[in-house]
């Protein structure tokens, strides 16, 4: 039983470099694999389904190597007793499998802070490697059909040379970004076709970003240290940027490149401040406990944060009690404590003294008047961490992005907004979850509840197959953190999982049907259903996915039990906090408009008449290449929610501590419940979540299916709203007015400064240094230092050519003048040596 | 003061070492014959030997504790082999030089004048 599962790294591992040795085959050598680098498309497709087996062998042998728990479905009687919350811990002991903690390359020394490479590996893991792998290698045997065309030249209609480049036919979406400089026409081999672009394809590049961006979330998922989850956070971005400015001479695309790269690095910037938060006050950024290369065991964030020896509670941790006492206690403390009481070794805590400071910390914690101490650390980490998520998942007021990055290849949207990039942000909310206090975890919900409100209004109007599809991403996103900010854990963590098998799915049947009929806008689709079945089916089971479809209580699609699992929590959470039952409202409200604005798409690219005629008739079925993956995905889509399988999976994960709730907060009046409490609502939310989305079901049938009412006169009916949500709330504008636009004017400003101000001294300075010069070399080094040179060498000059007559070459004439100058100086010396007497 | 009348001393040998040196030196300066100038470069040397030797003798001196004693005989010996070790490379250069002009005269030897 543990044989088996101790293969699991290596073969996660394994998983993992797989993509990174193909990114580095085909950087090398992908255009001269094949024609024009198609054979670099199979090998990243082989590499990811390489590592989808070696996945789904570590997720087969994980499952059959530990017991699934079974989901006690006992009714809590919401008056907690003794006894219960006594039983509590025991009872998550029972389910909970330990996670796979190891290092591979430590980068401190033993005794110092801790930093490195290593891994952390519970059922999570194992599940969202199974997920990423698996939606990763449908996704890129889609593309190599899908992007067929960069096999050859690409004449690029949406770039026009001469003038600006077109917005094809969403030329609202540009509003009010300013165009960032970008070089079309700037590739030497890049030749002028017609009115267009026309550029050699990038088939293999495309496929060496796809390798890349899988091997980067795979490292974030696998990552056992904060700071190596930061460096493949970083390198997800940098993926996602290089993949949505795909079409890099679109200016639309580099500026939406530019766009998610810059609002990433806003949320990443808080990440920073609560990496630093963490590591100043914990010295350590590793998750787990790991051993030192000389032994000793130390302790990880969870086990700082959440001590076994208090029964796992969350606790201030005494490295920021440490960092937060004042002054005159600290040095008690540190003389007792040592100087480096954040190393919190095993044996440190073992001796008598450590005792007697644990007492003395104790009394800290307790103390009403200091209770708070060290604990705004506690929530600086937190609220920081989560930053960095709202940026990478797209909650507001960081969601702007991600619409955006529809510009990209559809197969890239899916990925993105499926497996990958999204995903990060709240997977790291799901595995960071034991170090969110409760205030944190409720800045969190309340987040998560504007986001999923605002984007499912916004995706109501939107006409763009694929924008649509963004914002019910960003929607659904909204559902995950605010499940993970109501204390469900398994619910966030569950629909994470279910939604990245029907977004993917529903990514790539819209790009099936872009594929199909060249455009995004749906107000030009339409009677598609007969065309093109497989895609119009298989997208119809993402959309009941989504819509979270089923019989109530009997079977449905996975999106169903998600959310149900989701509402149910919100429901727990709201009998626990009255005041905060407006997110149950909006999550509910949120799932008509899931299922409404899902089925619009559907019905107005399905069915109905067809709108453009050439578009209807050109359209086409797609390529066996191309609906094999769409029907992996609908199985998955369909299937993911039975049997409680992933649910029973992810309990052996829950972060130790947090089974029975995340506790009471400090500051404001939230009590976190516990999760498995939230069966006794279940039939009730399964039965809202039923009610909301047949409602939505029903509105849009009413609207787009059968047509009774008319789109246009409800859209004139309530036509403020309809613009509002039209332009997205405003919020690029917004953007654009609060911080665009002052940057500009600053940086007009600095440039003003810059050339007038110091560049003027400087050409001013430089011109008096020409003059100095000149002065220089005129007067002092040609006049004096010149002159006396040559009239030195003039000199030597005349006396040398004078002196030459005397060098006649007769010898005779050298005797005599020996002998002369020789008397002469006898004759000399005498006469001198006589006066002087 | 007549010389002549004195007893020999070591004015009268360097009364013969002038002569030699002068008919020397006037033979360097006088002879174009490369051999000529060779042996009036002898007598120059020979006649500052004569002085050297002079100086070395005790006898000849009014105050024999002044005298060079072996240190004059020896400084003629080393010019002796000077002289040798001279002849032997000035007539090497003579004999290249008659091979390369057929001539030793050495007024036609000014190449190098300035």
């Amino acid at each position: 039983m543990d044989g088996a599962i101790a293969y699991v790294p290596a073969l996660l591992t394994l998983a993992w470099l797989l993509p990174l040795a193909s990114f580095v085959a085909v950087v090398f050598l992908g255009p001269k694999m094949g024609k024009e680098g198609i054979v670099g498309g199979y090998v990243a497709t082989g590499a990811i389904a390489g590592s989808a087996v070696a996945s789904w062998v570590a997720l087969v042998l994980w499952v059959s190597s530990t017991t699934l728990p079974i989901i006690e479905h006992h009714v809590a009687d919401h008056a907690p007793s003794a006894a219960d919350e006594a039983a509590a811990p025991a009872a998550e002991e029972s389910g909970r499998v330990k996670p796979l903690v190891g290092r591979w390359y430590s980068l401190s020394p033993p005794g110092l802070p801790a930093l490195g490479l290593g891994y952390y590996i519970d059922s999570l893991t194992v599940l969202m490697f199974a997920m990423v792998t698996l939606c990763a290698t449908c996704i890129h045997v889609y593309s190599l059909g899908y992007m067929h065309e960069e096999l050859h030249d690409v004449v690029d209609h949406e770039v026009q040379l001469s003038g600006k480049s077109s917005h094809g036919g969403h030329g609202h979406d540009e509003l009010g970004h300013e165009a960032q400089g970008h070089d079309a026409g700037g590739h030497g081999h890049d030749a002028v076709h017609g009115n267009h672009l026309r550029r050699p394809g990038r088939f293999a590049r495309f496929f060496q970003f796809l390798s890349l961006f899988s091997f980067s979330m795979l490292g974030l998922v696998i990552a056992g240290d904060m700071l190596m989850v930061f460096v493949f956070w970083e390198l997800v971005g940098i993926c996602s940027y290089f993949l949505i400015g795909f079409y890099r001479e679109r200016k639309s695309a580099s500026n939406a490149a530019n766009k998610a790269f810059i609002v990433n690095r806003i949320g990443d910037f808080g990440f920073l401040i609560g990496l630093t938060a963490l590591w100043g006050s914990l010295g350590t950024l590793t998750l787990g406990d790991v051993k030192d290369a000389d032994g000793a065991l130390r302790r990880g964030i969870f086990s700082q944060v959440r001590a076994p020896e208090d029964g796992h509670k969350l606790l201030v941790p005494m490295g920021m009690i440490m960092a937060d006492v004042p002054d005159k206690e600290r040095e008690k403390l540190a003389s007792v404590y040592g100087d480096h009481a954040w190393l919190d070794s095993e044996e440190a805590r073992a001796t008598s003294t450590m005792a007697q400071v644990r007492a003395e910390a104790e009394q800290w914690r307790t103390d009403p008047e200091k209770k708070t101490l060290g604990y705004w650390l506690l929530v600086v980490a937190g609220i920081g961490v989560f930053c960095g998520c709202v940026g990478k998942s797209a909650q507001f007021p960081l969601h702007v992005w991600l619409p955006d990055a529809m510009e990209g290849p559809t197969p890239v949207s899916a990925l993105v907004h499926s497996a990958t990039m999204v995903a990060a942000g709240v997977y790291l909310v799901g595995r960071f979850f034991p170090v969110f206090t409760p205030e944190v975890l409720l800045v969190i919900a309340i987040t998560g509840c504007i986001t999923l409100f605002l984007a499912a209004t916004i995706a109501i109007t939107a006409t763009d197959i694929k924008r649509v599809l963004a914002y019910s991403t960003v929607s659904q996103l909204g559902y995950m953190m605010l499940a993970l900010g109501m204390g469900g854990w398994a619910a966030g963590m569950f629909h994470l999982i279910t939604h990245a098998f029907f977004k993917s799915l529903l990514f790539l049947c819209s790009g099936s049907v872009i594929h199909a009929c060249h455009t995004n806008d749906m107000t030009k689709m339409g009677g598609l259903l007969k065309k093109m079945p497989i895609t119009a089916y298989t997208m119809l089971v993402g959309c009941l996915a989504i819509a979270g479809a089923g019989i109530p209580l009997v079977i449905g699609f996975s999106g169903y039990y998600s959310k149900d699992a989701i509402l149910a929590q919100g429901m727990n959470f709201a009998h626990e906090n009255g005041v905060y039952s407006f997110l149950l409202y909006a999550a509910a409200v949120g799932a008509a408009i899931t299922a409404f604005y899902m089925f619009r798409l559907w019905y107005l690219t399905f069915v109905g008449p067809p709108r453009v005629k050439e578009i209807h008739e050109h359209a086409h079925e797609s390529p066996p290449v191309i609906w094999w993956p769409l029907v992996v995905l609908a199985f998955f889509a369909v299937t993911a929610g039975w049997f409680e399988f992933i649910p029973r999976l992810l309990e052996q994960a829950r972060p130790l501590g947090t089974a029975g709730g995340a506790g009471e907060g400090v500051w404001w009046a939230v009590k976190h419940p516990a999760e498995s409490g939230a069966y006794s609502f279940h039939a009730a939310a399964t039965m809202a979540a039923f009610g909301t989305a047949l409602a939505g079901f029903l509105l849009a049938t009413v609207l787009y299916g059968w047509r009774m009412l008319s789109a246009e006169d409800v859209r004139r009916q309530f036509a403020p709203i309809y613009r509002l949500l039209w332009n997205k709330w405003w919020f690029d504008e917004l953007y654009d007015a609060l911080f665009v636009r002052p940057v500009h004017v600053v940086s007009r400003l600095a440039s003003g400064i810059d050339k007038r101000a110091i560049d003027g001294a400087i050409d001013r300075t430089a011109e008096g240094v020409k003059r100095a010069a000149f002065f220089d070399d005129q007067i002092i080094d040609r006049l004096f230092v010149d002159g006396l040179v040559n009239l030195t060498a003039q000199w030597l000059y005349s006396i040398a050519a004078w002196l030459r007559v005397v060098q006649t070459g007769k010898v005779r004439q050298y005797v005599l003048f020996i002998v002369v100058g020789t008397v002469a100086l006898f004759v000399l010396i005498s006469i001198w040596a006589g006066s002087g007497k | 003061m007549n010389i002549l009348a004195q007893p020999v001393g070591v004015s009268h040998f360097m009364a013969v070492g002038a002569v030699l040196f002068v008919c020397g030196a006037v033979c360097m300066a006088t002879k174009r014959n490369a051999l000529g100038v060779l042996m009036g470069i002898e007598l120059v040397l020979n006649g500052a030997n004569v002085n050297f030797v002079a100086f070395g003798s005790r006898y000849l001196r009014d105050l024999p504790e002044r005298a060079l004693d072996l240190d004059g005989q020896l400084i003629a010996l080393f010019v002796i082999v000077l002289a040798a070790a001279e002849a032997a490379v000035a007539l090497a250069i003579a004999l290249n030089y008659y091979n390369n002009h057929a001539t030793i005269d050495v007024d036609r030897a000014d190449e190098l004048k300035g």
